[in-house]
C-alpha cells in the first residue's frame, strides 16, 4: 500500500510541478541557473570518471584478447559500443543520481524544515513549480550533453592508453572505432539518458519535497532520493534496452 | 478583515483545535496567545491554508478561502505577507534579491523599479547596506527585519506574524513589535500575531485571543486581559514573579 501512496503522491507532484508558471521569464533563468548548477558542475566528475573507464576498458579488453583469430581494432569497436550503449548513458547517469540527486533533496528538504517551501506557498507561487520544474528541465535537457561529453572523453581515453601502453596501434584503434558504427546507438543512448535524467531530477526533488522533521530526516531524504533514483535508473535501462534494442 | 467561523482541525484523530470563531480588523493588530502546544501555530496555519481544515470556514473580506479553487486560492495568497518564526528568508539569495523575489513574481517593474521598491521597504524597517549579505550573514533581528520587508514588498492586505519577537533581545523585540504596528497603521492591513511575550501584547495588541487547550478561552483587549479574572488567562500572563508582584502593587 504506501508503494501506491507514493506513485500517487509522486504524479500528483509532478503534475503540479508541470503547472502553468506564475511568470514565465523567471522559470527560463531559473532553468538555466539549474543548468549551470546541475549540468556544468558535473563536468569535471564526468570527465575524470569517462576517461578512466575507457582507458580500463581498452586494456581489460586487449587483456582478454587472447585468440590470433580476433583483430586487434575490436579493442576499438569495443571501447566505444561499451560507452555509447552502456557506460556513458547508465553509469554516468547512476554517478549523477548521487551527485545531483543528493543534492536536490538536501536542497528542497532544507527548504521544507526551514519554512521556505512554506513562504514560497504563502505568497501564492507554486512551490513545486518553482523549484522541480527547472530541475527537471535543466537536467533533461543538459544530461544528454553531459551524456555525449562522456562517450567522446572515454573513447579518447582508451585511445590515449591503448596507444601510449602499446597494446593497440592509433591505427587499429581508429579503424575499430569506426567500424560498422551504427548511428541508433547514439539515439538508444540518448534517450536513455532523456530518461534518466528525469528519474535523477524528479525522484530525489520528491523525497526532498515532503520531506519532515529536522536535519535527520533531510539526511534520510537524501539518501532515499539516490537509492531509489538508483534502482529505477537501472530498471528503466533494462525496459529501455528491451524496448528499443530487441 | 478576516473572519474565522467555527475552525476545528485535528491530526490523527486527536483534536488541536475546537470551534475557534473571532473577527480580526483591519488597521488593528490581533494578537493570538496561549501556552506552547495550545493550537496558535495551527490556527494560523489553518487560516492561511497550510493545514487544511476540518470544519468552519475562513472568511478574507467575505471570501471564504476553502471554497475557492486552486487558483483563487493563489490569488489571496498574493494579498497575503507572513513572517515565519524562523524568518524563511531564501538562502540561496541576498537581502536585497529575497525582497525583490515576490515583486518579480508578481509585477511587471523594471529592474531598477524593483530595486527601489526593495530598497525602499527595506529602508522602512531600517535596514540599509544589508543588501548583499545573506541570511547566514544577518543577526536573529535582522533576519526578522528582512522577512517584513519581504512580506510588505508586495503591500499585502494581511499579514500574519508567528512569534515575530522569538529569540530577540527585549530592546530589538520592541523595534520589531513597533515596525509590526506602524506598517499596521500606515497600510491598513489586517495583522494577526502570535506570541508568548506578554510584553508584546501589551505594547501593540488591539485585540486578543486567548487560545486554551484549542478553544477561544478568553477575548478582549489590553487593557482587560490585566483586569480579567479568569483563572487560565491569569495563570498566563501572571506566570512570572515579577508580573504577579506587578499585579499585586497595582
Amino acid at each position: 500500500m504506501q508503494l501506491f501512496f507514493h506513485f500517487g503522491r509522486y504524479f500528483i507532484l509532478i503534475k503540479r510541478a508541470f503547472a502553468k508558471p506564475e511568470k514565465f521569464s523567471v522559470y527560463i533563468n531559473r532553468i538555466f541557473e539549474e543548468m549551470y548548477i546541475l549540468g556544468v558542475g558535473s563536468l569535471g566528475i564526468v570527465a575524470i570518471i569517462s576517461i578512466f573507464m575507457g582507458a580500463v576498458i581498452t586494456i581489460q579488453t586487449a587483456f582478454n584478447f587472447e585468440s590470433p583469430l580476433l583483430p586487434f581494432y575490436a579493442v576499438g569497436v569495443a571501447v566505444r559500443d561499451s560507452m555509447i550503449l552502456e557506460f556513458s548513458p547508465a553509469i554516468v547517469s547512476l554517478i549523477l543520481a548521487g551527485k545531483v540527486g543528493s543534492s536536490i533533496a538536501s536542497e528542497i528538504g532544507t527548504m521544507r524544515v526551514t519554512e521556505q517551501i512554506d513562504a514560497l506557498e504563502i505568497m501564492g507561487i507554486n512551490s513545486s513549480g518553482y523549484l522541480i520544474f527547472p530541475k527537471i528541465m535543466a537536467s533533461v535537457l543538459f544530461n544528454p550533453i553531459l551524456i555525449v561529453f562522456s562517450m567522446f572523453l572515454g573513447i579518447a581515453g582508451g585511445y590515449v592508453i591503448g596507444v601510449m601502453s602499446g597494446v593497440v596501434s592509433s591505427h587499429q584503434y581508429i579503424y575499430g572505432i569506426t567500424y560498422d558504427f551504427r548511428q541508433f546507438n547514439v539515439i538508444y543512448a540518448l534517450i536513455k539518458s532523456a530518461v534518466f535524467a528525469f528519474i535523477i531530477a524528479s525522484v530525489p526533488a520528491y523525497f526532498g519535497y515532503y520531506t519532515n522533521g529536522g536535519a535527520l530526516e533531510v539526511g534520510r531524504s537524501s539518501t532515499k532520493g539516490v537509492v531509489y533514483s538508483s534502482v529505477l535508473i537501472l530498471a528503466f535501462d533494462l525496459i529501455l534496452t528491451k524496448l528499443l534494442l530487441t | 478583515m478576516i473572519q474565522i467561523n467555527n475552525i476545528s482541525k485535528s491530526f490523527s484523530g486527536r483534536s488541536v483545535i475546537q470551534n475557534i470563531s473571532f473577527t480580526f480588523e483591519a488597521g488593528k493588530v490581533s494578537m493570538i496567545i496561549g501556552e506552547s502546544g495550545s493550537g496558535k501555530t495551527t490556527l494560523l496555519k489553518c487560516m492561511v491554508g497550510l493545514n487544511e481544515i476540518d470544519t468552519g470556514e475562513v472568511l478574507f473580506d467575505g471570501r471564504n478561502f476553502y471554497d475557492l479553487d486552486f487558483l483563487g486560492k493563489k490569488e489571496i495568497r498574493k494579498e497575503i505577507g507572513m513572517l515565519f518564526q524562523g524568518g524563511a528568508l531564501f538562502d540561496s539569495k541576498t537581502v536585497e534579491e529575497n525582497v525583490v523575489f515576490p515583486i518579480s513574481m508578481f509585477t511587471d517593474l523594471s529592474a531598477s523599479e524593483k530595486r527601489d521598491r526593495a530598497n525602499f521597504c527595506l529602508q522602512r524597517v531600517n535596514l540599509e547596506n544589508a543588501n548583499n549579505l545573506y541570511p547566514s550573514e544577518l543577526s536573529g533581528g535582522m533576519k526578522k527585519r528582512v522577512a517584513i520587508a519581504r512580506a510588505i514588498a508586495v503591500q499585502p492586505k494581511y499579514l500574519f506574524c508567528d512569534e515575530p519577537n522569538s529569540g530577540l533581545d527585549p530592546k530589538t523585540s520592541i523595534i520589531i513589535d513597533n515596525l509590526i504596528k506602524e506598517i499596521t497603521e500606515e497600510y491598513n492591513i489586517t495583522t494577526i500575531v502570535i506570541t508568548h511575550d506578554m510584553n508584546s501584547v501589551i505594547e501593540i495588541g488591539d485585540h486578543i485571543m486567548f487560545i486554551y487547550k484549542g478553544e477561544n478561552w478568553w477575548q478582549g483587549n489590553k487593557q482587560e486581559i490585566l483586569k480579567t479574572d479568569n483563572q487560565e488567562v491569569c495563570d498566563f500572563v501572571y506566570a512570572t514573579k515579577f508580573m504577579k508582584d506587578l499585579k499585586t502593587k497595582f
